[in-house]
């Protein structure tokens, strides 16, 4: 990542930042709104994050994915739909049945992603077809489950939809705990006490969140720093050379795009595990193309798309307090009333971006071709 | 004595591909620290060869022997493993991977089994750069590296995988003269540490200078080992080709009749905007050949672009049959008369998915016969291409195929066929016989020199000074943009072109 993107991203977020902060001056204290921002931009950028570094896998080997919205719609339902035979037919307690969720999740988006692979490795389809095939197969198939074990009558659930076992419980990280100790002292003061609940308020977060930031990390040092990373990035700008040197290009690629499909799986899981308690179908919304898009503005760079998928995260934010501070937009605002307009904003952003405006990304040279020995 | 071991022997080596028969029963044997030459056209089945004795493809038939012993190769890993190395033509780096990373890839020097451990394999790259003369910078991106450069890291990459037996795959295709000299270097170093070096080439100049034994290989089948001492270049070529090649140009006096392209005070700039053409002006003549002598990138590349209406002109004019068509598109020019083989010939000549009938009129194809009411007539296409490749003898399996199954010879007979099957007044070719063999390259000099006698006046580009000598009637030499001196090529002698290529001023 050049320092130019980075300061761009940066300036980006402060402009979101202080538009909501400007709006929302008069009813809240700068802090608590720049927090909520925060807090929520984190939790919003994780389906973001796990599905650019979705991509980040396929890509770097050389296989363009465009299924990553499908390999999340997939995954959010049957992660769903396994917590809820554990909890309501085999009468396990919420956490354990969260947690085979999450791993069916992930197991799903897997399955996907081998049939990618195999479209796009073995029988070199044309790699945006094979993507596309993906998400039409995971729209029809979450739909038609959704509708015949839900609410068909004489179904498993019996026409209706039982009680799941809610969401993943979030993990604070006692960081306020830490600033109260600190403030204590200099003498307990009203501020010191606000940044101190500002802060059990940013590190309050579910786990697949906190997942996703710690796997951002491992991505960049598995990717630049071990032999797996530099066979992977060899395959994906160069497979003949990488096949000169005795690496299999084909279990390259199938490997990396099922470990792809895997993280887009927990990008999944995250919106029926951890976001809300229920699936509804195309409920992924368009999150796994501006994932990709993501990837593409952090130059397939797992920081980057980070950063990237933070944006995004503000922009939505932004809209999500938008609406907290409805009644005091002034008058020549008024059009930031419609929540519409402020909801548009990540697409935007997504269409600027990938304009090139802001400077040109690059991307491994064999992605989305075939290798033919 | 170790002299006269061999390491690597192959016998009977038989290939078929569909259609082809790229190798049928070829014996070969690489003794220990020799440079072995394996000479032949394109398409002779060399590589082949090659790359069945490193692994990328399979032998119908016949053995490999290591030492003595038969081994079987079924992956580059395995000739790996037998201290096989291989430089391909086109070089197997990654360009945005440093120089450590591309020689290690696959073969990682690591912690923990997993961890890449750089700093251990720059010292490794040192050592092994310091140890044979192999001067480069483990840390530096390889795609901002020179070719040479790039070579070398190839080369440095089969020795840290510990290979005594070294394949080179055309390695001077893509050098300059300096650069090559300093390969053949870097190879009489390598053998004297032990390694045996295949050198596969069509150049035969070099072979004669560096190898110590040369096998000629034609069509598949291996036609004689020999020495140098006990052969010549002509004698070579005739092993290639299979009959006797006129490797001089046999041409008579030329008959320069009226101008047919005058160019006046031409300035052309580069993409960057830099004026890479300065104020240049020459005329050619019906029936002669005006050859533009320099070393490349002194803007030779851009004034045939401007020429051939590819890119505009600064200022300057340009007359071509008594008309100003300067800054004319290509079609009007072509229909004035303009032919063009033009540099890159995959590039900018041909559209390589499009069979050799529909390349041959893609200068013709919008007028009749060819279409009608903007209709295409395939009748009259395949007619013309069927005509054609009879005419200028392109070997190819029918006009149907895609012109990019074709040989770069057949590929460049395709144009010609193509830019001179109308009628013609100027011919405009830019390095017409790069990269092409022996076989291919006596046609096309000897169509440009028909071309001359039936009065059509050539330009003629070229880097290669035995070309530029062979064909033209004056020539010109350009340095830095300009022409430096137009001079009867009679009358002037190789080193001192070669003078004036390096910037020397003539005197006068």
């Amino acid at each position: 990542m050049d320092w130019k993107r980075f300061l761009f991203i940066l300036l980006v977020i402060a402009v979101l930042f202080g538009a909501v902060v400007l709006v929302g001056m008069v009813k809240q204290e700068p802090i608590i709104i720049i927090a909520s921002m925060l807090a929520t931009t984190i939790t919003v950028a994780t389906p973001l994050t796990l599905g650019a570094l979705s991509g980040l896998f396929c890509e770097r080997s050389g296989v363009v994915n465009i299924g990553i919205e499908g390999m999340m719609l997939t995954a959010a339902f049957f992660g769903w739909l396994a917590a809820i035979y554990m909890s309501s037919i085999f009468g396990f307690p919420a956490l354990p049945s969260l947690l085979v969720g999450v791993f069916f999740a992930i197991v799903s988006g897997g399955l996907m992603a081998l049939l990618h692979a195999a479209l796009s490795v073995t029988f070199k389809v044309d790699q945006i077809i094979g993507g596309t095939v993906i998400n039409i197969l995971a729209i029809g198939i979450t739909g038609f489950l959704n509708r015949q074990l839900f609410f068909e009558s004489g179904s498993v659930f019996g026409g209706t939809v039982p009680h799941g076992p809610g969401t993943l419980p979030n993990i604070l990280i006692p960081v306020g705990q830490g600033v109260k100790a600190i403030c204590g002292w200099f003498g307990p003061s009203e501020s010191c006490l606000t940044f101190a609940n500002s802060m059990d308020k940013i590190f309050s977060q579910g786990p697949i969140t906190y997942a996703a930031i710690l796997l951002v990390i491992l991505s960049h040092f598995v990717l630049f720093k071990t032999t797996w990373g530099l066979r992977t990035r060899s395959v994906g700008e160069h497979p003949r050379a990488a096949d000169t040197v005795g690496i299999n290009v084909a279990k390259m690629r199938y490997a990396n795009v099922i470990l792809g499909g895997m993280l887009a799986g927990l990008g999944g899981a995250y919106f029926t595990l951890e976001s809300v308690p229920s699936f509804e179908p195309l409920m992924t919304n368009g999150r796994g193309f501006i994932a990709l898009a993501a990837m593409i503005f952090g130059n397939w760079t797992p920081f980057g798309a980070w950063a990237a998928s933070l944006v995004f995260g503000a922009a939505q934010a932004m809209q999500i307090n938008m609406q907290v501070f409805r009644d005091v937009i002034p008058p020549q605002w008024a059009f930031l009333q419609v929540s519409y307009v402020v909801g548009l904003a990540p697409y935007i952003l997504t269409m600027l971006i990938l304009t090139g405006i802001i400077g040109k990304t690059i991307p491994p040279a064999a992605d989305g071709v075939p290798y033919e020995k | 004595m170790t002299e006269n071991n061999i390491v690597l022997e192959a016998r009977g080596i038989t290939k078929q591909f569909p259609g082809v028969l790229a190798n049928d029963q070829v014996d070969f044997d690489l003794r220990n620290g020799e440079i072995h030459a394996l000479l032949g056209e394109n398409g002779a089945g060399k590589t082949t060869l090659m790359n069945i004795l490193y692994g990328l493809y399979h032998q119908d038939a016949g053995e490999v022997f290591l030492n003595g012993q038969p081994i079987e190769i079924h992956s580059s890993r395995d000739s790996i493993k037998a201290g096989i190395g291989m430089v391909h033509q086109h070089f197997m780096l990654v360009p945005v991977f440093s120089v450590a990373e591309n020689i290690m890839l696959g073969d990682e020097i690591t912690r923990l089994g997993m961890i890449l451990d750089e700093k251990a394999v720059a010292k490794r790259v040192l050592e092994l750069s310091r140890q044979y003369g192999l001067d480069v910078d483990p840390q530096a991106l390889v795609g901002q590296l020179p070719v040479g450069v790039q070579q070398r890291v190839e080369i440095i990459k089969t020795l840290y995988r510990d290979a005594s037996i070294l394949i080179l795959d055309e390695p001077t295709a893509v050098l300059t003269p300096q650069e090559a000299e300093d390969l053949f270097r870097i190879m009489h170093e390598l053998t004297e540490r032990g390694v045996s070096i295949i050198f596969i080439t069509h150049k035969l100049k070099e072979v004669l200078a560096i190898a110590d034994r040369i096998t000629v290989m034609r069509a598949g089948k291996v036609i004689g080992t020999v020495t140098p001492k006990e052969t010549s270049e002509q004698k070579l070529a005739t092993m290639m080709v299979g009959r006797d090649v006129i490797l001089t140009v046999d041409k008579g006096l030329s008959q320069p009749g009226e101008e047919v392209l005058k160019v006046d005070r031409l300035k052309v700039h580069d993409f960057r905007g830099l004026e890479v053409v300065r104020e240049v002006s020459f005329e050619v003549r019906a029936g002669e050949v005006l050859g533009i002598a320099g070393v490349q990138g002194n803007g030779q590349t851009e004034l045939v672009e401007a020429l051939t209406g590819l890119r505009p002109t600064a200022s300057g004019r340009m007359l071509f049959a008594g008309k100003d068509l300067t800054g004319k598109p290509p079609r009007p020019l072509t229909e004035t008369g303009m032919a063009h083989v033009p540099e890159d010939r995959q590039r900018h000549g041909l559209v390589l998915n499009f069979s050799v009938a529909d390349n041959m009129v893609l200068n013709t194809y919008y007028r009749p016969p060819f279409a009608r009411f903007g209709v295409m007539q395939p009748e009259a296409i395949d007619a013309n291409a069927r005509n054609l490749v009879k005419e200028f003898d392109v070997r190819t399996p029918s006009p149907f195929v895609a012109v990019s199954k074709l040989s770069g010879g057949n590929q460049q007979k395709v144009i010609v066929a193509r830019e001179l099957s109308h009628g013609v007044k100027l011919l405009l070719a830019n390095q017409p016989t790069r990269g092409l063999d022996v076989g291919s390259i006596e046609y096309i000099h000897q169509e440009i020199v028909a071309m001359r006698d039936r009065g059509v006046g050539v330009l003629l580009v070229s880097a290669e000074l035995d070309e530029i000598m062979a064909l033209s009637d004056r020539i010109a030499v350009m340095y830095h943009g300009q022409i430096v001196t137009t001079v009867d090529a009679k009358k002037v002698t190789r080193e001192q072109l070669g003078l004036w290529m390096a910037g020397a001023r003539p005197e006068e």
